[in-house]
Formats: C-alpha cells, sequence, structure tokens
C-alpha cells in the first residue's frame, strides 16, 4: 500500500512511529478492569502501587503501548482513570510508552486525554449515537492531540459481515478525513474480532470476514489502520488455555498477513506458531479460516485431549530419585528442609574438599533461587526458606571445612548491617541479610543499637563493601544522619545504603546523603531492591550507577527546596485560633469505672488471635494485598497461603506452649487542656497534676473551614469547668521472644525466626486492638453498647482513639516519657525504652485514650521552628534537642 | 506581508532577553506599581509584566533597541501573563490588561519600523510562558498523583491570554519555554478553541526546554516525542529556547530540523549562568556557535534568550543574513 501521507507517530516520553518495518504493535491488555479481575481488585482497593507495577511488567514484558480501561459500575472510573494516569506520569519506565485510553464513556475518555502529555490513542469512538456526536467527539480528540480508534459500530449496530464492516468503516473515514480534516493516519479500525468455534453456524466465518475487511481497509482507506483485541476470537474456550494459545497465534498469522498492524493482546496467552503441534495447528487453522463444516466440532473433541489437569495434588516424592546434586538443587528451590542433611553429607562425600559443594551445588541452587527472585517468579517468603535449607547445608559442611582450615571463600562481596543507635526493629535488616546472604554475599549482622563508631570499626576491619542501615522509628533517621557524618570524618568511602519504614529516597537526598561526600548514599526500598543496589555498587558500572543516583537526588533536592518553599505553614497563634471547636457539655463526657492504674499480666493469648490484622503481617513479608483477598490473588495467592498456613501452625504453639507472654498496663485519669497542654490529675479534685501532656497542632496551610487539629482540642479546656478524662497504655507480647528467636536462629532457622517477630508484632497490636475495646466497652464504659467486628475495628469505625507516641497525630518521642512514669509502664510490663525512645521489646504498643465522640485521627503533618520553640519551653528540653526529636516533621 | 512568505526567503530574527534589559534599569517598587497598582497589598517588584503598564516607556524602549538591532519579532512581555502565573500577586484581576497593552506596545514599535524600513516587515509574537505549575508532575514527592493544577485550569487561564494578546494586535502566538507539554498541549487546546470562537487564525510558534543534558524535558521527554506531541495543530514552527547555551542546544534542534513538518527556531541562552546567576557569553561567544547552526541548515527563526542583549542579536542578526534558511513546505 503506497501513499504519500507520514506515517502514525505516537509518543510517551519517547516516540513510538509505526511504519511498514514496525509489522505489529502489540498493546498491553492488563491494565483493563474489565479484562483483569486482578487489576480490578487492586483499583477496587485502591492500591495503585500494584496497579502501576501491573503496568511496569507489561511494558518490561514488550508491551509498545498501554491499554488503559476503567469502566466498571463499582468505582468511580473518571476518577480511577485520572489517578492512575497521574501516577503512571510519574514512573518514567512506564509512561516511555504512549497511553491507549480505553473507555465507553466519552466523560472518562475525556479526563484521560487531559492527563497525558504524549500523544495518545482513544478508544474508542463510533458513529453508534449518530453523525453528530461522532464529528464532536473526533474534532476534540485532534484537538487533544490523539489518534483514534474506530470501532465498527453505527446507529443500525455493530457490523458482524464482511460488508457491514466495510460499510462502516469507509464511511467512517470520509466523515473523519473530509469533514473534520482528521489526519488519516491517525485513525485505526477495529472491525470486530468475534468468536468462532462457538456452535452457532452463523459464527463460523467471523474470522474470515475480519481478515478481508482488514485487506480491505488497508487497500482502500489510506493511512488507516486496524487493530483488535485478539482474545475475544477463542472465547468459547475459556479454561483451555494451550488451545486458545494456538488459535490466538493462527489468528495472527493471518491477519497480519492481511495488514492488521496493531492490536491488544497478552503476550503470556500466545504460542508461537511454529512451535503448535501439528495436528492441533490443523484442527484450529480449520476453525480460523472455516474450512471445513465439522471444523467445531473436531476442535472441540481435540480439546479435551489437551486439556491440562492442575487440579490434583499431593506431596511427589520423584525427585528423591535425582542424582544428589540435583537433589540439593531441588531443596534449595523447593525450600525442603526435610532431607538437607543427609544429602548434604552424601554430596560430601562425592567432592575432595567440602567446601565444593557449597562452590558448586549449593552455590548454583541459590544461583537459581536469586534469578527466579529477581524476575519476580519466587517471592520473598520462599526465598527465605531457601536460605534456611542453605544456612542448614552449610551448617554440615562447616565442622569439616574448619577441619581443613582453607578458610577461602569466595564471596561476591561483603556487606555490613545495623540497626541504628537507639533502635531495636530488625525485621526487615534480617530479611535484607537473608535475601543478600541468598545471592551470595557475605553478610556481616551486627545486630541491633549499634552505635557509629562500633559500625565505621567493624566496617575498616573486616574491610565491608557496603554498609547497610536501618531503622524503624523516626529519632532513627536523625541517628542515620549521625552515621553520615562520622563516616565522613572517619574518612571512609565505602557505600552507605539506608532503609527501614520510615526512611524515604527523599529523606536520603535532603537530609543525609550531603553529609557523606566520600561515598555515595542510596536508599532501598525493600529487601528485593537491595540485590541490585548491591550488585551495581560492586559492579562495573558503578560509577554510572553512582552519578545517576546523585542526579537523582539532586532533583529530588532541587524539587523538595522549591515545593518546600512552595508550601506555607500558619503561625502558630493563627493555628491555634483555628483549633479544632468542640461544643463541650458535661453529659458527652463519660467517667471511668475507675481512677488510676490497672494491670494484666499473662493474659490469655488465645483472646488475642481473632483481633490480628493480618494485611501488615503479609506487607512484612513484601506480599502485598489486603487480606484475606490475598490469598486469593492471581500472582502471590499461593505463597500467600502458604506463608498464612505457616503462620497459623506457629500462632497454635504460641498460645498453646506459651512461648509468649502478654502484659498490658491501663491508666484512666481526670484531665482538661490548656492551650495545647493536657493537665493529667491524680484525683477527682483535680488540684494535683501528675503530667502535663504537652500537645502539637497542625500548622500546614487548610482549606477554608478545615481546623489546625491538636490531641488537645479532645480534651475539654480547664477553664469550663466539665469533668474530663484521658488514658494511657502500654502492653507487650514480647516477653519470652528472644528466648524463642535465639533458639531459631541456633538453628539456621532465619524463617521461622523472622516469621515469631513478625507475629510477635501483630500480637502486640492486636493486644492493643483488644485492649481498646475492652476499655470503651467496660474499663472506662463510655461505649457500652459497642459491637464492631474485626473489620470494623481495622478501619477505625469505634469512638474515640488510641493515638501512639511517635506516629502521625503526635509525632513527638518524648512524650512516651511521661507516658511510661504515669503508668509505671517498666515496673509492671517489663517494657523499657531505649535512648531514642524504642520499645524493647519490640513487640509492644503504647498510646492514649481520647474518648470524645469528635475525636479522630489526623496526622500532624510540618511544624515550624516556632512551634519547636515553643514546645521546648514547654516541656523543659532544650531547642536543640528538640529539634533532634522532631526534625522529621519540621518544616 | 504573510510571514510564511518572509520565512521562505530568509531566516528570521526573534529578539533577545527581556529581563536582562529590565535588570539594566535598576527598579525600585514604585516603578512596579505606578499609576495602576499604587496600593497593592503585596509587594510587587520583580513583576517584570507589569511594567508594560506601570513603565511603558522603559518596555517600548527596550522594543526599539531589539528591532534597531535587527530583530524581525520582537516578543510581548507577556511571559508570566496568565492567571495561574499572577496568583502569587495576588493580581489575576490585570490578566487582561498586561496581554492588551504589552501587545499595543510593541505593536506601536513594529509598525514604526516597517514604516521606516517596508522591504523589512517587523512581527509581533505574543508570548505564552508555561506558567509557574505543571500538570504532568505532582510537587508533592509523596503523592505523585497530585497535581497542582489541572488541564482545564490551564486552558481556562491561556484563552484569557490569548484572547487579550489577540485584541493588542499580535501577529504571532508563541507558546514558549515548555517544560511540561501537557502545559503546552492545554495551550494549544485554548488557542484552537479560540481561533474557532473567532473564525480567525494566526500563526503559532512553540519552542521546549530540554531541561539538562539528559536530552530530555524537565517531564522526561525526548526531542522527538516533545515533537510528536505537540504536531496536532499546523504549527508555524517548532523549537527549543531557555536552559541551555547554543552549542548544547545543537543535537537537539537537529532531531526538529530532521523531523519536523514546520519551520525550525532556536532562541538559546548566553551560555549557562555562572555561580552568580548571571549570563557570560559575549555576542561573539554566542555568533561563534550560531554559525554552526546556520552552517548545518538547521535553522528558521533564531533569536536569543536569558542574558542575551541587542548586542547579541545585532551580531546573530549580521550572521544570519548572509544564509538561506532551512527549506520547509509551508503550504497548509
Amino acid at each position: 500500500m503506497s501513499n504519500n501521507l507520514p506515517p502514525l507517530k505516537l509518543s510517551g516520553l519517547e516516540p513510538l512511529i509505526v511504519t511498514k518495518e514496525t509489522n505489529f504493535i502489540n498493546i498491553g491488555e492488563r491494565t483493563n478492569v474489565t479484562g483483569s479481575r486482578a487489576f480490578l481488585r487492586m483499583i477496587k482497593e485502591g492500591r495503585f502501587e500494584d496497579a502501576l507495577s501491573v503496568a511496569l511488567e507489561q511494558v518490561q514484558g514488550g508491551a509498545q503501548i498501554i491499554d488503559v480501561n476503567m469502566d466498571e459500575g463499582m468505582i468511580d472510573g473518571k476518577a480511577a482513570m485520572i489517578q492512575f494516569l497521574n501516577l503512571i506520569a510519574s514512573e518514567p519506565d512506564i509512561s516511555r510508552v504512549p497511553i491507549m485510553i480505553d473507555s465507553s464513556k466519552w466523560e472518562i475518555i475525556e479526563a484521560g486525554l487531559k492527563c497525558i502529555q504524549g500523544k495518545g490513542i482513544v478508544n474508542s469512538i463510533s458513529l453508534k449515537e449518530g453523525e453528530e456526536n461522532f464529528k464532536e467527539q473526533a474534532k476534540k480528540i485532534k484537538r487533544y492531540g490523539a489518534a483514534v480508534i474506530v470501532m465498527a459500530f453505527d446507529e443500525a449496530g455493530q457490523a458482524d459481515s464482511y460488508e457491514r464492516r466495510i460499510e462502516i468503516c469507509e464511511r467512517s473515514y470520509r466523515i473523519l478525513v473530509d469533514q473534520v480534516n482528521f489526519p488519516a493516519q491517525d485513525i485505526i479500525f477495529d472491525p470486530n474480532i468475534f468468536p468462532v468455534a462457538t456452535g452457532m453456524e452463523e459464527h463460523n466465518n467471523n474470522a474470515v470476514d475480519f481478515f478481508r475487511a482488514t485487506k480491505w481497509i488497508r487497500t482502500n482507506l489510506p493511512g488507516a489502520h486496524v487493530s483488535g483485541g485478539v482474545s475475544n476470537v477463542s472465547f468459547s474456550f475459556r479454561g483451555n488455555d494451550k488451545v486458545r494459545e494456538a488459535m490466538h497465534s493462527v489468528f495472527l498469522y493471518y491477519a497480519i498477513k492481511e495488514g492488521m498492524d496493531m492490536g491488544i493482546v497478552n503476550p503470556t496467552m500466545l504460542e508461537i506458531y511454529d512451535n503448535i503441534p501439528k495436528d492441533l495447528l490443523e484442527y484450529v487453522e480449520d476453525v480460523i479460516l472455516n474450512r471445513r463444516s465439522d471444523a467445531t466440532e473436531r476442535l472441540l473433541e481435540f480439546a479435551e485431549t489437551v486439556k491440562g489437569d492442575a487440579t490434583k495434588k499431593e506431596v511427589d516424592l520423584s525427585w528423591r530419585d535425582a542424582p544428589v546434586q540435583e537433589r540439593l538443587a531441588h531443596a534449595l528451590i523447593k525450600g525442603i528442609v526435610e532431607f538437607i542433611d543427609e544429602d548434604t553429607e552424601e554430596c560430601r562425600k562425592l567432592y575432595p574438599r567440602p567446601i565444593q559443594v557449597i562452590e558448586g551445588p549449593l552455590m548454583d541452587g541459590m544461583n537459581v533461587v536469586g534469578d527466579l527472585f529477581g524476575s519476580g517468579k519466587m517471592f520473598l517468603p520462599q526465598v527465605v526458606k531457601s536460605a534456611r535449607v542453605m544456612k542448614k547445608a552449610v551448617a554440615v559442611l562447616l565442622p569439616y571445612i574448619e577441619l581443613e582450615k582453607s578458610g577461602a571463600s569466595s564471596s561476591a562481596g561483603k556487606v555490613l548491617m545495623a540497626t541504628v543507635k537507639g533502635d531495636v526493629h530488625d525485621i526487615g535488616k534480617n530479611i535484607v541479610g537473608v535475601v543478600l546472604g541468598c545471592n551470595n554475599y557475605e553478610v556481616v549482622d551486627l545486630g541491633v543499637m549499634v552505635p557509629a563508631e562500633k559500625i565505621i570499626e567493624t566496617a575498616i576491619r573486616e574491610k565491608v563493601d557496603v554498609i547497610g542501615l536501618s531503622g524503624l522509628i523516626t529519632p532513627s533517621l536523625d541517628e542515620m544522619v549521625h552515621m553520615a557524618k562520622e563516616m565522613q570524618r572517619a574518612g571512609l568511602s565505602i557505600p552507605l545504603m539506608i532503609g527501614g519504614a520510615t526512611t524515604s529516597k527523599v529523606h536520603t537526598a535532603v537530609k543525609i546523603e550531603e553529609h557523606y561526600t566520600n561515598g555515595p548514599t542510596i536508599h532501598v526500598l525493600d529487601a528485593s531492591r537491595s540485590v541490585t543496589v548491591v550488585e551495581s555498587l560492586l559492579g562495573q558500572r558503578k560509577t554510572d550507577f553512582v552519578a545517576a543516583i546523585k542526579t537523582e537526588y539532586d532533583t529530588l533536592r532541587t524539587h523538595h527546596e522549591k515545593h518546600r518553599n512552595a508550601k506555607r505553614l500558619l503561625s502558630l497563634e493563627v493555628a491555634r485560633k483555628n483549633r479544632f471547636q468542640i461544643d463541650w457539655k458535661q453529659e458527652d463526657l463519660v467517667t471511668p469505672k475507675f481512677i488510676g492504674n490497672q494491670t494484666l499480666l499473662n493474659y490469655p493469648l488465645e483472646k488475642l488471635v481473632e483481633y490480628i490484622d493480618w494485611t501488615p503481617f503479609f506487607q512484612t513479608w513484601e506480599l502485598h494485598g489486603k487480606f484475606p483477598q490475598i490469598l486469593q490473588d492471581e500472582i502471590v495467592g499461593e505463597e500467600a497461603t502458604k506463608l498464612f498456613a505457616d503462620a497459623q501452625e506457629m500462632l497454635t504453639k504460641i498460645v498453646h506452649e506459651k512461648w509468649l507472654e502478654a502484659r498490658a498496663v491501663v491508666g484512666l485519669y481526670p484531665a482538661n487542656s490548656i492551650g495545647d497542654d493536657i493537665e493529667i490529675y491524680a484525683d477527682e479534685s483535680r488540684s494535683k497534676t501528675l503530667i502535663v501532656q504537652h500537645a502539637l497542632r497542625q500548622q500546614t496551610e487548610k482549606v477554608a473551614g478545615a481546623p489546625s487539629m491538636s490531641l488537645s482540642d479532645f480534651i475539654a479546656p480547664k477553664d469550663l469547668n466539665l469533668k474530663d478524662y484521658v488514658g494511657g497504655f502500654v502492653v507487650t507480647t514480647g516477653i519470652g521472644l528472644e528466648e524463642k528467636v535465639a533458639e531459631f536462629e541456633a538453628e539456621h532457622d532465619d524463617y521461622n525466626s523472622i516469621l515469631l517477630k513478625a507475629l510477635g508484632d501483630r500480637l502486640a497490636e492486636a493486644f492493643a486492638e483488644h485492649l481498646h475495646a475492652l476499655v470503651r466497652t467496660d474499663l472506662w464504659g463510655y461505649a457500652v453498647g459497642e459491637n464492631l467486628n474485626n473489620d470494623e475495628l481495622i478501619k477505625e469505625k469505634y469512638q474515640g482513639i488510641r493515638p501512639a507516641p511517635g506516629y502521625p497525630a503526635c509525632p513527638d518521642h518524648t512524650e512516651k516519657v511521661g507516658l511510661f512514669e504515669l503508668l509505671d509502664a517498666t515496673k509492671i510490663t517489663g517494657v523499657t525504652l531505649t535512648e531514642s525512645l524504642a520499645m524493647l521489646p519490640t513487640s509492644s504498643v503504647s498510646g492514649w485514650y481520647f474518648a470524645h465522640p469528635q475525636a479522630k485521627y489526623f496526622g500532624l503533618g510540618k511544624i515550624t521552628e516556632e512551634q519547636v520553640a515553643d514546645i521546648a519551653k514547654r516541656n523543659g528540653r532544650s531547642n536543640d534537642e528538640m529539634s533532634r526529636w522532631l526534625g522529621s516533621v519540621i518544616h | 506581508m504573510d510571514i510564511r512568505e518572509v520565512l521562505n526567503e530568509r531566516i528570521l530574527v526573534l529578539d533577545g532577553a527581556m529581563g536582562t534589559m529590565i535588570q539594566r534599569h535598576n527598579l525600585t517598587e514604585e516603578d512596579f506599581r505606578k499609576g495602576w497598582f499604587e496600593n497593592h497589598a503585596s509587594p510587587l517588584k520583580g513583576n517584570n509584566d507589569l511594567l508594560s503598564l506601570t513603565r511603558p516607556d522603559i518596555i517600548e524602549e527596550i522594543h526599539r533597541l531589539y528591532y534597531a538591532a535587527g530583530a524581525d519579532i520582537a516578543e510581548t512581555n507577556t511571559f508570566s501573563g496568565t492567571t495561574i502565573a499572577q496568583a502569587d500577586y495576588g493580581l489575576e484581576s490585570a490578566v487582561y490588561a498586561i496581554n492588551f497593552h504589552s501587545a499595543q506596545l510593541a505593536r506601536k514599535v513594529a509598525d514604526e519600523f516597517t514604516s521606516k524600513e517596508p522591504n523589512k516587515p517587523r512581527f509581533v509574537a505574543g508570548s505564552i510562558g508555561p506558567t509557574n505549575r505543571t500538570a504532568s508532575i505532582s510537587p508533592d514527592v509523596n503523592d505523585p498523583g497530585y497535581r497542582a493544577v489541572t488541564f482545564d485550569d490551564l486552558v481556562v487561564a491561556y484563552t484569557q491570554q490569548v484572547e487579550a494578546l489577540m485584541d493588542g494586535g499580535v501577529d504571532i502566538l508563541l507558546v514558549e519555554t515548555v517544560f511540561d507539554t501537557l502545559n503546552a498541549k492545554a495551550a494549544l487546546f485554548a488557542i484552537d478553541e479560540v481561533f474557532e470562537k473567532r473564525g480567525v487564525k494566526i500563526p503559532i510558534m512553540v519552542s521546549g526546554t530540554i531541561t539538562d543534558a539528559s536530552g530530555r524535558t524537565l517531564t522526561g521527554q525526548t526531542a522527538e516525542a516533545f515533537l510528536i506531541s505537540i504536531s496536532h495543530l499546523p504549527l508555524l514552527s517548532v523549537g527549543f529556547n531557555c536552559a541551555l547555551g547554543a552549542s548544547m542546544m545543537r543535537p537537539y534542534l537537529q532531531v526538529l530540523a530532521k523531523n519536523a513538518p514546520f519551520a525550525v527556531s532556536a532562541h538559546p541562552n548566553a551560555g549557562l549562568p555562572n555561580e552568580f546567576g548571571k549570563y557570560d557569553e559575549t555576542a561573539a561567544m554566542m555568533a561563534v556557535q550560531i554559525k554552526d547552526f546556520l552552517d548545518e541548515n538547521l535553522i528558521n527563526i533564531i533569536g536569543g534568550c536569558c542574558g542575551t542583549t541587542p548586542d547579541h542579536i545585532q551580531a546573530i542578526a549580521n550572521l544570519a543574513k548572509n544564509y538561506k534558511p532551512r527549506q520547509i513546505d509551508l503550504n497548509y
């Protein structure tokens, strides 16, 4: 086909030019709520992060355009389209390709067009609602600068024959080119791919009609392209992927020949034409090309024989028959510890030196694990199980290696890992250690609460290649800044990795990196990224990698600085005037059943199990999704189910064998507010103040009418002479945990050690939730009639709040000092505070209770130096000290 | 005379920096208020677009200096003339006046020169800046889905600016310093709507900004992707300006020269800013680099951005008149 028209040119961040040479453009179809139930679930649950990774996978999998469809009755399609396209815009690895905005609603299409800077494609418009509508929409699309897919659909309905297809396409083309002045090369026809082999005779020629229409369009409508949704053709063979894949390939093979030059295709549902078995190919071609009248029956019959049955599952021990090296690899990849000791021993006898077992079969197996994890085909719990197998195997070999005293190791590099001074949280750090270990890095783990001097001294002595710092609580951020300064002062240039829940790329770029100019500083988002980062840092392309990170962080810093300057904060005075107003009435304020502290020791663990919020548990293992739906998730469902079963099993043991002890203290006291302070009194006379809680107040600029919140707003002001109350609590389920963890570690069992810590944390949260319910309905009794299930509790549907110091509503960790003093918490529960005010054991939760019906959770946001000085004066600490504690919230 | 005809004959020269010339006058707060905003509550110094109203004498003189130096096209003093950009000063209400009077000032000086030299007609390009907000990037790194400005907001603001510029009599609309293509697409959307409403079309120039040596716009597009994304209207020219000095801009102009069905323009900075934020490249230094563009036949319209002065423009004009323009087919 020759004409003088320019080619169809599209763009994301990069150009996509459709020419004869591009042959076939494949359009990713998985970011479509009507086509993928998994994707729909992500959008419904607001898991846009997950939705983005679906988009990214498609682009990485070779999609040259991605189709985005949000047409679902249960979601706000327009809002979802805007949100998703905006998010894609900030992911250069996705937005480099053009976007196809797919909707049957014009409103959603137009909203989408307003979000894309590149030249995308609208999917689709048609003559369905008449010419005027069609022209109006085409004109708008041109004005927005997009290409368009036109469906073979008109006022009389969808084209279902060759004649109707060409009639509608020609009419549409003439209107677009002659009347709207739409560039012919920007028109893409979708002449309807319909299913074949449906059992209805009138469907038998559907594919052939499509091929003929395609050829006609490409010959007679200069410039126009042809596209379509390929999976439709095999609709009647749902459930039989083998046949479907063959049908798609055959269909495309002929359609492309006739000029179809783009299409919506799932690349994983596509068999290579040449690889289709000859018999299957023949049956499928008979159906697609409508070559014989009994084609459908013959394919159906044949299909029965190629149906894969994935239903049966029993323990398969056939792998035990393989040679020992293969058995080791199998055990590593599948995470089976059962036979590892005997297999390792057997293997040792086959090699001249024990170290060769590690360097040979064991490392080979771990390399496969590393590759599978790196490519997203294996998930964290599996990797940790594999690591457990590896450690056990190495433990078998170690005595022999010691005996040999060779000591020569062939590790890929040495990484020092530590949780910083003042912090005790180490689940994430341990996971990173395991993952690095799996990838043949030697990990020097210094544990928790490690001071800077020790890290530096060890790094020099052990000649490590990378230092990884971890921390969870906000004061750890400050300690990391300190570490960076100390490393600089010590003249080190070892790369520094920063990780942990409160750390971020922005914080690393803005606060940490600048203090350590001798070496690179890199934020690592999660365990799965740690390997790539370490690899890049130690690999040949280190210079490029470090330079790229530097540039990225420079940009972030500039961006942050600009944003910071743009963001306006209210003065403390203005914020205080804008306080949250409560119409105070004595009848809203319920007097607790007791005043003072109550202790709960050896609390029955079984009562806590039902209060567990499982979603964060899966997050710990980098399995993202809401519980319980995650168990059925297309991608991680299987692994999540296994992990959940292991967790249940351990939980039973924790409860029955009393591995842990749960303790709590609750205090309920009279209280009134004075300004932003809350005075807590010894008794109803309200004459003796036990402690004063100093609350912070929001200072970010608010939309009209929105108050500047402070926790003190939820307590009745002193001058009203009302009897109000406040509560406090500390719970722990961590008593006994360290001993049990030590047992697992002695058995080289990281999997169970991490599992136990994660469960301990969940139980502590469950205890806090349970205790809060107890307080509401009984101990304080301000919501006696309440009847909420766990899901409603997780969604915080209850009256009153229990904000925790160090978390968004009151980021000031120093409040814990007064809280612990008030409750005599250390003596009663055994929970201590570290110098950074982290709680030890880690499986502990503390917080305040506010009971007023209007009390609600909020995030403090950024505050000014003015407020820092103010609170320093109020709580008798120096300005410098408070600036350090509040560093992460200061504007 | 139609600018398209002139473009086929010779390389057109665009003027140089407005801000650099204004700085020379060491203006005070009073200059930015005079006669118009005497009692405005917040400081106005630095809001250069206001000078078209409060010190028209200065702006008029700057246009005159550039035309005298050999510029064919002068840009109106309206880079920040949208309600979005003026919101920082609380002067949304002044937007129409800024654009209308700025256009008239330049118009007056252009006509003055055209009547003196009829064989070298002078043109006025209405400068349409990017605003200070981006429709494709979130200002909040923690909330990448957030936008400080929407496409619709931009269309409303640009429509107002375009109407006022056209009322004031500009010959061309220049959508410039495009660092976010979505903002530019909103400007083009507004322009197309205004044209349709008025039944009048005037030439449109679009000039993007490649931010750094990565060869991409701030929002991440390559030069070619940028070109594709703004090619849906029949433009007079497409080009690049600002951020880079002339020599650094050359590879991206090559991409445009190879692929654009429009004229190609460039108005680079006088080099990169030094540590004090000043531009050091002299007229002669810049001319050497621009000679490369011309030798390579990359360009149809050439001028200067930040740091350039009438001296620079004169040197460029003297050079450009010895060259033939890049060949294009402007028959649409």
